[in-house]
């Protein structure tokens, strides 16, 4: 392949030297393929954890009584932590930390991140405010079982699970992840902005870049709202302040507290808790428009309306918070002011997926596994959208909030959707992170338990929700107007979460032994036109480019260009200027009236 | 072009001969990451002015009266800010020796603002204004507590950035980064005048609409 290399610009000595030995190599890396590792792993680890939880939560709703060890005080910990850990440690860390430190330099022609020792402590940092998180297990009392989302009075009284050390350990967590993400996050929108390679310009960058950056953007502006009421649930916690605290009788006694705001929490939080779903889904939206276009080799459909689109909802996502809050007693007039925000959100949401079904339209489309899992999450993405059409509406909101609806709601929009976006990623790009591809008959046995088994799990909750059966519970015995086939559709729910759990197992083994056994891929197995897969080694080297850096001559999806002689042109390749009927009639072709 | 100004722009039609400029901001990446943290810690302390607006309507809101020190403090901030100031433009100019003497004052004045605020919370302190007594009372100490520990940050900087000033005085390295904590600084006073208004504004009664509970409680 035909590559005009440029001379870098700065080769300078902090990344002229690869580091030596095993600890200043793959511990304290300052590199950032290796941290995305770090990252990977550190969430997937903890991921895990909250899988079991999630199962024995099941068994409990599923089969009361069959788990002697979950009682009412652990299942409320489960749910907690649960929750907590999917959403934040997992997701968030895995989106950005993962996918963004591996994928933003190597898509944009850059050596490294700009702040490459920054970037070692985000992760040292995650990894403490994960180790304190997992810790809570350890203290007594255990975890907190406030809930994942830590609404005070009840996070901090007296008879809530975890209320001696749990919940302290939970804020101070939550304070250390702050710390840890703003470390990523600068590092990423730097990074984006100012390391770019020639011939890269902002409209010319992969659609995933374009998601991290701006969920990065959503991040750094949304998470100080958690951090100042992370803080502020403590000194209400530990110096018995009153910011968010009530005068409340708790066990027939008195307690110091008097005059704080629940409503108040509830506001901080979900200025962060609403931009946190658009910091999981916009990584999502930009990594499956990639890899759709690789897969059905064609361009992306509107790629300039998909970044508008990217823009406008991450602008929107700070002004609908609290639509989660039409149940708290706020003033009822703001609900309205929510609701239209919040539908008008559905207008750049459906621009993307309309976008994405036009890009698959007449496209040469492979069933690989990545393919399979970006098709899934399109249906995934638009079955927990329209369900969120219904509670984003006052009235319909109000008599659904407290039921398995939402349950059903948010994971299938916030769990199984972007979760699906990170295997079609890691089916993806482990060819180039390890140099072998994974096995393809395991990753289809693990798609297609993982996407039906997800929706016989949570399909099934949209009907237990109107028929009004509670969420948060921890069983459901004598409660009268709840019929019998609830239960047995609560039973079949569990069995579907156990298999669907135990698939996951596959899946890792398939990373593992794959690792190690899987068939070698070769630079570009997906014979794909972005920069990453353009690297004179596979896996990229230290400074991922040896001595020169790409220059980028097209944008990132130049598939299928009439007239070439491959089906895809990479970024990087120069015009052949012997042959200038290429780009020019397609120019000609796209400029005409 | 600068990012935004390229939105427009239709890459699947550029032609494939040219090479467009980068689009790179015209600045160093550590400025561009300084002010993106400055972003950040604006967003902090954004949401805490508006927790403290919707908490003194509570009715057991008792404004707390701000001691004379801070105005004080608020000199050696802002000394610190012009000392900083100064050190970069000399140094700029050519003139290390007098730049380090104004960067020391500058980190000097920082540590006299910490020492000032640590003396206005043994005042208050002193005075019965404890943390717990009065959400008011608790948000001065959490805002002048986080101010802090953000300045204390810089000092670590500032501290870094003067042993390069020792070592180093000529490189671009060393101005770049007197220039970055002098802007640092002047970021922090602002946060600090804004804070000092919400807390001036609180106790001269400035705001009474947002009080109406005050009378009766």
């Amino acid at each position: 392949m035909a590559q005009t290399a440029f001379v870098d610009e700065g080769l300078d000595h902090e990344h002229g030297h690869e580091p030596q030995g095993f600890i200043a190599k793959y511990i304290w890396s300052q590199d950032h393929k290796v941290i995305a590792i770090q990252y990977t792993l550190t969430a997937i680890a903890v991921g895990l954890l909250a899988l079991v939880m999630s199962w024995l939560m099941r068994m409990q709703i599923g089969f009361p009584g069959s788990l002697e060890m979950v009682d009412q005080e652990r299942y409320y910990q489960f749910v907690t932590m649960h929750g907590m850990i999917m959403v934040i440690y997992l997701l968030t860390a895995l989106f950005l930390g993962g996918f963004g430190n591996y994928l933003i330099p190597l898509m944009i022609g850059a050596r490294d991140m700009v702040f490459p020792y920054v970037n070692m402590l985000s992760y040292w940092t995650y990894l403490l405010s994960v180790l304190v998180l997992v810790a809570s297990f350890f203290v007594p009392g255990g975890p907190t079982g406030a809930g994942w989302t830590l609404y005070p009075p009840q996070a901090i009284l007296p008879g809530t699970p975890g209320r001696d050390w749990g919940i302290i350990l939970m804020l101070v967590s939550l304070v250390i992840f702050v710390a840890a993400f703003t470390m990523g996050g600068l590092n990423y929108i730097t990074t984006v902005l100012q390391a770019r390679t020639r011939g890269m310009t902002m409209m010319r960058l992969p659609l995933t870049v374009w998601g991290i950056f701006v969920a990065t953007v959503l991040g750094l502006l949304a998470f100080p709202a958690l951090f100042v009421s992370g803080v502020m649930m403590l000194l209400d916690r530990l110096l018995g302040t009153s910011f968010f605290m009530p005068a409340v009788l708790s066990q027939g006694e008195m307690l110091e507290y008097s005059g704080g705001s629940p409503l108040l929490f509830q506001h901080l939080f979900w200025f962060f808790g609403h931009p946190e779903v658009y910091i999981v889904a916009l990584p999502g939206f930009g990594i499956v428009s990639d890899l759709i276009s690789t897969h059905a080799r064609k361009n992306i459909f509107g790629y300039r309306m998909m970044v508008w689109a990217i823009l406008a909802i991450g602008g929107l996502s700070f002004v609908v918070w609290a639509h989660h809050m039409y149940v708290s007693g706020m003033n009822p007039y703001f609900g309205f002011f929510f609701a239209f925000t919040t539908l008008i959100i559905a207008i750049p949401t459906a621009i993307k997926v309309y976008n994405w079904v036009l890009t698959l339209w007449r496209g040469d489309i492979h069933l690989t596994v990545p393919m399979l899992f970006s098709l899934a999450f399109i249906l995934t993405f638009v079955a927990g959208g329209m369900s969120g059409l219904f509670l984003g509406n006052v009235v319909v909101d109000v008599p659904l909030s407290d039921t398995y609806f939402v349950v059903a709601h948010f994971h299938m929009v916030m769990g199984v959707a972007p979760i699906l976006v990170i295997f079609g990623g890691l089916y993806h790009w482990y060819p180039k992170v390890t140099g072998r591809m994974l096995n393809d008959t395991l990753g289809k046995i693990h798609f297609w338990i993982t996407f039906l088994g997800t929706y016989a799990i949570f399909f099934p909750m949209h009907y237990l929700g109107f028929v009004g059966i509670p969420r948060r519970y921890f069983e459901f015995e004598g409660i009268a107007f709840i019929p019998d086939s609830a239960h047995l559709l609560n039973e079949w729910i569990t069995i579907a979460a156990l298999v669907v759990g135990a698939a996951q197992f596959l899946f890792l083994f398939n990373l593992a032994w794959s690792a190690v056994r899987g068939r070698p891929s070769g630079a570009n197995p997906w014979r794909s036109t972005t920069l990453e897969w353009q690297t004179p080694e596979t896996p990229p080297g230290h400074g991922n480019w040896g001595a020169r850096l790409p220059i980028v001559y097209r944008w990132a999806y130049d598939f299928s260009v009439p007239g070439a002689a491959e089906d895809y042109i990479p970024q990087n390749r120069p015009p052949e200027r012997d042959a200038p009927g290429l780009h020019g009639s397609l120019r000609a072709e796209g400029a005409a009236p | 072009m600068n990012p935004l100004g390229s939105l427009g722009a239709k890459p699947w039609l550029q032609p494939a001969q040219d090479v467009p400029a980068w689009g790179r901001l015209p600045f160093a990446p550590a400025q561009v990451g300084l002010a993106i943290f400055m972003a950040v810690v604006t967003a902090l302390f954004g949401l805490l002015a508006a927790a403290y607006l919707m908490r003194m309507t509570l009715g057991d809101w008792r404004p707390l009266p701000e001691p004379p020190i801070l105005w004080l403090n608020t000199l050696a901030l802002a000394l610190g800010s012009a000392a900083l100031q100064r050190s970069s433009t000399l140094l700029r100019r050519g003139d290390p020796a007098r730049a380090s003497t104004a960067f020391v004052a500058g980190g000097g004045c920082a540590g006299a603002f910490l020492a000032g605020q640590i003396a206005a919370w043994a005042q208050l302190d002193a005075l019965g204004y404890f943390v717990a007594t009065n959400p008011a009372n608790t948000f001065f100490y959490l805002l002048t507590a986080l101010h802090g520990l953000h300045l204390l940050g810089g000092l670590a900087a500032w501290a870094r950035t003067a042993w390069h000033l020792r070592s180093a005085p000529g490189a671009r390295a060393t101005r770049l980064g007197v220039g970055l904590c002098a802007a640092y600084w002047h970021f922090l006073l602002v946060v600090w005048l804004a804070l000092l208004a919400l807390l001036m504004a609180d106790d001269a009664g400035w705001m009474p609409a947002m009080h109406h509970g005050a009378g009766t409680g």
